[in-house]
């Protein structure tokens, strides 16, 4: 009898069942289903109107699914279909076991207060309330997001683009979420800071063991961050499975289309 | 013996849809088996496939039909037929393949790009590194350049350090796609001595080496390519 890996055994974190969503006639998400495993890094690619944004608003409960549905597994170990949360309910998940990376971080963070007030937060929403413990954790996620902490008392409005981003990374993992959501994390953001961006996620989410849901339309970031890919256009999925099979042999017409529109570097 | 790679029957052909649809035949019917300790290389002309077949047992390349059947943690598992997340563990803990080039991750310093592969198998970064240290030191790699990032790296260089990564492992599989093609003849000496290192081991090989000499001195047998010729 084979020995169990710990990867095999563990039950989803969570499973999407047939989700679509529809806006008037028309269906912007249509019949997704998967599920996502702790640790496990999935990367949704499609170009802008495949469904992509509107299938994770769905998934993050943010918007309410014309049919289907999402379960999340708690902390408890029982698995909820999001729909029947209360609104009290999602917002404690939103602020303790779940994070959201927008792609502009000006979404994800309150831009006139200090760096470190935006940090600290997330613990006080948790009941932290000590202010030397909150201002040394914030202090010390900082330096992993590598900001220097002389900028703690700033406010993010005076940081760069790329700080700003590193910052709404370290106020979402604070209270060391199990899952993050991410809309194009690096979007908008030049090359070389983009590579570093990427560089730090991608220790951050090893280290941690986060899983993460993350939509991008740039394969090479898909390449790097997720084990899995689903591809999307139409609001369906049309092709998923292992990243480096999907992106190295490619099987739909779309999707090798897509792999083929890379330019190399 | 139980075989640790039981191929049967595989076979692939890409279908070009940018291209009309053109139906590329690569491989089929591929059947061979690979025991523990031994090293098979697959030989045959540019384009034959032998890279193709590699990347099917490593389940980088989907197969069209056939099995992949690989020896996992004492039991057989197809990985022609298995999910994305029982492949990446296969990965982890049974299947190491050295590619032909470095895919660097930009800021990971040379030592920590070797020692990676021990590291998420839960071995101590310090145990890790004093590994990576010394195949770097057997592949001729200055302690001086360890700490920096190998993009910057000459190709032959490049390919020393991703033959360390390789080869730091403890896993029972290991597929190398022409792990000697940019090495001079002490380096290449090297990787014939790990090689035989590994086989000592007990850990089952599959090989592209397109030098005879090489060949000659790392196969216990040879699969001809040719003969999976996919009729076009």
């Amino acid at each position: 009898m084979a020995d169990q890996d710990p990867l095999d055994n563990d039950e989803p974190l969570l499973v999407a069942t047939s989700l679509s969503k529809s806006f008037g006639r028309i269906a912007a998400c249509r019949h997704v289903s998967f599920s996502l495993y702790p640790g496990e890094v999935l990367a949704i690619v499609g170009e802008s109107g495949s469904g992509k944004s509107t299938l994770l608003q769905l998934l993050s409960g943010q918007l309410a699914a014309s049919a289907g549905h999402v379960s999340y597994r708690m902390r408890d170990g029982v698995a909820r279909d999001l729909a029947t949360l209360g609104e009290a309910e999602r917002r404690f998940l939103f602020r303790t076991d779940w994070g959201f990376v927008h792609q502009d971080p000006a979404q994800g963070l309150r831009m006139a207060v200090s760096a470190g007030a935006n940090v600290g937060e997330r613990l006080m929403a948790v009941g932290w309330n000590h202010y030397g413990r909150i201002r040394d954790t914030a202090s010390d996620w900082l330096t992993r997001v590598e900001i220097d902490t002389a900028r703690i008392d700033d406010a993010p409005r005076t940081y760069s683009g790329g700080m700003r981003q590193r910052l709404q990374i370290a106020r979402n993992l604070v209270t060391e979420p199990r899952l993050v959501f991410m809309d194009e994390p690096t979007g908008g953001l030049d090359v070389s800071v983009q590579a570093r961006l990427l560089d730090l996620l991608r220790s951050l989410v090893a280290e941690l063991h986060l899983a993460v849901i993350i939509v991008t339309h740039d394969l090479a970031v898909a390449r790097l961050l997720s084990h899995r890919v689903m591809v999307m256009k139409g609001g369906r999925v049309i092709e998923t499975g292992l990243t480096d099979q999907v992106l190295d042999d490619p099987r739909e017409p779309y999707t090798q289309l897509l792999v083929s529109s890379i330019l190399p570097p | 013996m139980t075989a640790m790679i039981d191929v049967t029957d595989a076979k692939k052909t890409f279908t070009m849809h940018l291209q009309g649809g053109i139906e590329l035949p690569v491989v089929s019917g591929v059947t061979f088996h690979v025991d523990p300790g031994e090293c098979v290389v697959l030989s045959g002309p540019s384009g034959a496939g032998k890279s193709s077949i590699l990347k099917m047992i490593f389940g980088n390349y989907r197969c069209d039909s056939g099995r992949i059947g690989i020896r996992h943690r004492g039991a057989q598992i197809d990985l022609a037929s298995a999910e994305p997340r029982q492949v990446l563990n296969v990965r982890r803990s049974t299947i190491g393949y050295v590619s032909q080039f470095l895919r660097a991750v930009p800021r990971v310093a040379t030592i920590d790009v070797v020692a990676e592969p021990l590291i998420v198998n839960g071995i101590s970064r310090t145990d890790a590194q004093a590994r990576a240290g010394e195949l770097l030191h057997r592949l001729n790699i200055p302690e001086r350049l360890w700490q920096l990032p190998p993009a910057t790296f000459s190709g032959g260089e490049q390919q020393r350090v991703n033959i360390a990564r390789g080869f730091i492992s403890d896993l029972p599989i290991l597929l190398l796609d022409e792990p000697t093609a940019s090495l001079d003849a002490a380096n290449r000496a090297v990787v014939v001595e790990l090689v035989a290192e590994k086989k000592r081991q007990g850990v089952a090989m599959v090989a592209i080496v397109h030098d005879d000499e090489i060949r000659h001195l790392i196969a216990d047998r040879i699969v001809d390519v040719t003969s999976f010729a996919a009729a076009a």
